[in-house]
Parts: structure tokens; sequence; C-alpha cells
């Protein structure tokens, strides 16, 4: 027999059941095409303007920044004012989101690069598809428009976030992802992220930037 | 069993870990930080206990139905263009992946944090097929330079203290200025990071563990704060996933709810800093990550704890909320327990993996306080399944002998209530006789195991069930 056929049929023997049960299968599909959401944490809901903000008071207490701003057009000069704020160098690397690519880019000193990033890079700036307001988690999927990389290697990490997309709660955001990409199926990454990187390995003394950025800093985009 | 078991010396371990000063310096830090950082965490979601419950019961519902759900979990990982494979064994899940690396021609591994892959002595199989593998969770990375154990589930290094970190890596990055300053974590944690950021990039295969396999989706979830697991998946050719058959949730919506209360119980946050839910290799609009994804379910003893009264343990969600809140972990460490998996929950699965016959002293290393139930997120009676051990090493005649007699003589009394009242009254009379004035015995026959460390008091006063007859007033 098979490693798998005998795994298989361990399992089946030390539960007493058998492949060919009905009603097991019937519970069982039932509860994947259900994906019925369980108990809802209150401190995530509101409407838009209470998520945002307790997105903000969420991310904010894990290290995050966090700027609001009202419009799009916006982004760029608040990416170029954290940037000279911390007296990092004006360089920045995206990927083809078109939400990004649309932005007025070219009415501030920054310096913009394409494409996935090699390790090289400083800062990057990527677009989520959600926001959750209950950790002030960031919901990031993959692929040429926010390559995975950009949220990891660089130093900086800046992610431009839309208020109507920040939702009260994970399952309302993989919803979201849920839609785009049809039920049971998955972009190669969903990247949730909750502040930049750290580490409690040595006595437990919380340190940021242990692998991935030392910085994340959250756009809001009010409009 | 790959890793040698050191957990029939548990006794040996245990006396050698209390009267090591540096050990118990660094456990200090355990008592202080977890247990408070849980309970704030805890206390600011209100649903919080509610979704324990729904915790459990997902993962009950998922045991129940574990055949269905890893068919179906299997069909969608295919679907999206990865690979399982099966392990009954230790031995064969790293012949697996030891057959994956050596087909592709790999010389280095980068290895995001995973206890399955410690469990199947995944780093000595790989050296021993010439592939070096990188820890590259700093506190996993810490020992494996000191060629050392996880003493933790989710710190590993929590057993060290900056000084020890400080000499291992003078001693190893010897390419580095023998004149630097170490003093801070801070500086400690930089040097770490830029030498694996060079493996990371340099790595052919990266190998991660798994938090969550999604039914619903065919995907595996990571649950991390440094990030290094992300790095282990995206940056190599190949990605391979080692991961236990139990670690099943149905639905995207099963994760998030369980989700809630993991970091909470394991660190006091709220969330950790990343989850990444990954299905499948490269997509053709991907400009990253790897171009092949494994899968290897790893069985090794857990199919034979279906159905039995262990059953509960595999709701485990690998938190360590049971070994941060247990007075015994607290003053041996984790490597006392002489395996893979130390604390509450260590001495209930130990048993089941390795046999009772090398495992016993563990369940019976307990209290029985039962903080670790208490904060379980999953809810296991873990002293339940503890007292399940030791009947069976007592009925399988593996306890000492001096044990089973003396449980058998008290036994015998026991069931007979005159002749224990009896006993019991001319026994605490005698001992508090021969305590005299002082109230307590330097030493007694047969109780030198307690005198040896603590005075014993002599009794005064009735027996417990006279003064409980008499508060009844006879009834």
């Amino acid at each position: 027999m098979s490693a798998r056929d005998e795994i298989y049929s361990n399992i089946r023997r030390s539960l007493g059941v058998r492949a060919d049960d009905a009603a097991r299968r019937a519970i069982v599909r039932n509860r994947i095409e259900a994906s019925a959401p369980g108990i809802r944490p209150q401190r995530g809901e509101g409407d838009l303007g209470t998520r945002s903000a307790t997105f903000r008071a969420q991310a904010e207490s894990v290290s995050a920044t966090v700027a609001f701003v009202e419009r799009g057009e916006d982004v760029p000069p608040e990416i170029a004012r954290f940037l000279r704020d911390h007296n990092l160098p004006t360089t920045l690397r995206m990927g083809e989101d078109a939400r990004l690519a649309a932005l007025p880019w070219t009415n501030t000193p920054l310096t913009i690069s394409l494409g996935p990033s090699d390790g090289g890079d400083l800062n990057a700036v990527s677009h989520a598809e959600a926001g959750v307001a209950e950790t002030g988690t960031l919901v990031i999927v993959s692929g040429a428009h926010n390559p995975s990389t950009l949220n990891f290697l660089p130093d900086n990490h800046i992610v431009v976030v839309r208020a109507g997309e920040i939702e009260a709660t994970y399952e309302d955001a993989l919803a979201r992802v849920r839609e785009r990409y049809g039920k049971g199926q998955m972009p190669r990454t969903v990247n949730l992220i909750t502040g930049p990187s750290r580490s409690a390995d040595i006595e437990q003394k919380l340190l940021l930037g242990a692998h991935g950025p030392r910085r994340l800093h959250v756009v809001i985009v009010k409009a | 069993m790959s890793l040698h078991a050191t957990s029939p010396q548990f006794k040996e371990n245990a006396h050698r870990a209390l009267h090591d000063t540096q050990l118990q310096k660094a456990l200090g830090n355990v008592r202080q930080n977890f247990i408070e950082r849980r309970a704030v965490a805890a206390g600011n979601l209100p649903e919080f206990e509610a979704l324990r419950d729904q915790a459990r019961d997902i993962r009950d519902h998922v045991l129940a139905h574990l055949d269905l759900y890893l068919e179906e979990y299997e069909r969608k990982v295919t679907e999206a263009g990865g690979h399982v494979h099966f392990a009954r064994t230790a031995a064969e899940a790293c012949d697996i992946i030891v057959g994956l690396a050596r087909a592709r021609g790999a010389k280095t591994v980068t290895k995001g944090k995973s206890m399955v892959s410690e469990e199947i002595g995944l780093n000595a199989a790989l050296e021993r097929n010439g592939i070096e593998a990188v820890e590259t969770d700093l506190g996993e990375y810490i020992i494996q330079l000191r060629g050392e154990a996880p003493s933790h589930i989710i710190a590993p290094a929590v057993h060290l203290n900056r000084e020890d970190v400080e000499a291992e890596f003078r001693r190893v990055h010897t390419h580095l200025d023998a004149g630097r300053d170490l003093e801070q974590p801070e500086t400690l944690l930089a040097e770490a990071r830029a030498i694996l950021r060079a493996k990371f990039l340099a790595s052919d295969i990266g190998i991660t563990g798994a938090n969550f396999l999604v039914a619903e989706t065919g995907t595996s979830v990571i649950v991390t704060n440094e990030g290094n697991g992300d790095l282990t998946q995206l940056l190599p050719k190949v990605h391979i996933v080692v991961a236990s058959i139990e670690k099943i949730a149905p639905t995207l919506e099963d994760v998030a709810g369980i989700m809630r209360v993991l970091a909470r119980s394991a660190t006091g946050q709220d969330m950790s800093v990343y989850t990444t839910l990954s299905t499948g290799p490269r997509r053709p609009d991907d400009v990253d990550g790897p171009e092949e994804y494994h899968v290897v379910l790893v069985d090794n003893g857990r199919s034979n704890m279906l159905g039995t009264q262990f059953q509960d343990m595999l709701r485990c969600i690998r938190c360590g909320a049971c070994m941060n809140h247990c007075p015994v972990y607290h003053a041996v460490g984790g490597h006392a327990y002489g395996w893979v998996y130390p604390g509450p929950m260590g001495a209930v699965l130990t048993p089941s993996l390795i046999g009772v016959d090398k495992a016993g002293h563990l369940p019976n290393a307990s209290t029985f306080c039962g903080r670790c139930e208490s904060v379980c997120p999953v809810r296991i009676p873990l002293p339940k399944l503890m007292r399940h051990w030791r009947e069976r090493e007592f009925e399988r005649h593996l306890a000492p002998s001096t044990v089973r007699y003396g449980l058998g003589f008290w036994a015998f009394v026991a069931k007979r209530p005159r002749l224990y009242g009896l006993a019991t009254r001319i026994g605490m009379k005698l001992l508090a006789i021969a305590g005299g004035e002082k109230g307590h015995f330097r030493s007694l026959p047969f109780a030198g195991g307690w005198t040896q460390y603590r005075d014993f008091p002599a009794p005064h006063g009735d027996t417990f069930q006279s003064q409980w007859k008499k508060r009844n007033n006879g009834r």
C-alpha cells in the first residue's frame, strides 16, 4: 500500500468511518461551500470613518505609522514627505498596479523604479487589496501589480489603502479576495501584514526590523 | 523518531536545570512576560472566551472528518499546480524532502521555523546528504549555531541570555571585526539580519512549516513576526511545506476565527506581524515567487491517536501558552523534557509519538494545578490527558516497583474506610508526638525524596475526615 493510502485507511480505521459514507461527505462539502463566518469581534465594526480610525489606532499600536490624505493625487507628496522626514533617499520601487501608476509621481522629487526587488531597494510602495480595522492589518495580494518581494526586502515599506477598502474583520477582507479570484481560488500569495517586522528572541526584548521592513508606513486615501 | 530523546532521563535533566544559574535567569523572562501579555490581550477582546470555544469546535470538527478534508485539500493543491506527498514516518518525510533537494541539485536550503521539521530530524537528514540547512528564525538560528534543540515551541532560544548569543556570534562569525560592539540586543539582531539576508538570496530551496492547511483553497498558512518565513518561501525556486496531517482548517473563515486566539495566546499580540497564505507556485502574471510548490504531509503516529482518548491533543495549534503558564516548565525549562515538545503539551504528545516507555516521566512532572488547561486556546484537557498516561504507565508495569507497591498498598487501605480512618488517626498521633515541639522533620523514613530538599511538617489536630464530620454535625 502506498504511504498515502495507508494514512487514509489508518485515519478511517481509527475514526471508525468508511470512505463511502455519503452523509459525512455532505457535511464536509456543505461546510466548505458555505464558508460561514463565525463570531465577529465588535471592535472593528462601525461606519467608514470609525473603521479608518480603529485601523489607525491598531496599526500605530504595533509601531506602524499612518497618514490620511484626501485624494489619490496627495499620495506621492505624502510619500516624499515621509522619506524626507526620515532622511531617506528619494528612490521608490513599485509594481505595475494601475491605481499607483495613475498617480502624479512626476511632480515630486521621487525617482521611481518598477518591478520586483532583488534586495537592493531601500524603499517600496504597494497598494493593498484591503485593510482590517480590528488589528490594523493590511491585505496585499501577489502578482506583477504588487510583487511580494516589495513587502519584505526593502527597509521601508509604504502601503496605500483606500478608506473604503478598510473592512471590520479578516473575514470581510478575505471575502474581497474571494470575490476577485472566485470561490475556492486564491492568488499565489496573500500577505496579511500587521506592523513592521520584529523579533523578541533575545531575552524576550521586542526589537523592530528582524528580517523584513524596519518601517511600515500606511497612507489611507479618504476619497 | 529521529532526534535522540533524553526524556527517559527527565529527573537528571531537571536536576541539572534547577542548578543552572544562567538557565534560571533566562527562565525568569518567561514567567514575567508571557503571562501578563496574554492576560492583557485576552482581556482586550470581549469575545475571547467565546472564540476559544469556537476554535475548539472547529478543531474537533476537522479531526472527526480529517480523511475527507485531507482529500479536498489535496485536490485543491494539485489544482493550483502544487504537489502533495505523504509520509507515514519521520524517516519517510526526510527521504521525500532530501529526494526533492537532490533531484534539483540543491546545495543550500533555508528554513522557516517548523516544529514538525524538528520532530522528523530534517536538518540532520539534509546535512547527511551534503545539503546545508540554514535556520532563519533568529531564535532557531542561534540554537542551530549552538547545536541545540529548541527549548520552547515559539521562543526556541528562550533558555539563553544576551551574553550567550554574543559569545556564539563571536565564535561563529569570525569574518567580522573581533573588536565590534555587541553589547546591545539590537546589534546582535542587525548582525544576524545581514548574515541571513545573504543566505536567503543564495538559497536553492525554502522549507517552511504550516500553521494551517486550508481545504477550501489548497492554501498553506504561516504566521511569523520576523518575516523570515516569507523570505524563505519567496526567494528560492522551490518552496517545500512540511506539515502534520491534522493542521487542516475547512475554510478561510475558520482560519480567521482561530487566528484570533493564536497570537493572543502565544505572545499576547492581537495579531502576528505576518500571516501569509500561499497557494501553489508562481502564476503566469507573477514576477516573483517559487516555481515549484510541494507539501509533505507527515503522519508519524497521529492517525493512531484519532479515536483514542488522546484525540483531543490533536486540536493543539502550537501556541505555547501551556508551557508559558506551567510552574514545572518555569522551573526546569524546555530541554529537560528531552525531546522536541516541552511543557504540558509535550508531556501529553511525546508519549504518543515516541512511546510512554521512553516518555513516562513527562506526564508525571505535573502538579495538576490546571493552569495549562485554563489558558489553552482550544481547551485541551491537558491534566486529564496526563492522568491517562499515568494510568497507562501503571497498567503496563512501567512505573518503578516502589511506586507500584506504594500505590497498591494505599489503594488497599483507601478502599476500606474504617481501616483508613484508624490508620490515619494512629499515624498522625505518632507523627505529632515524634515531631515534638519543633513541629517539623528534617528527615523521615520512606520520605527522603521530600526531606532532602525541605522539612516535612508534623501534623497537629484531628484528621481531615474527623474535622469534616464535626463540621457537619456527624452527618
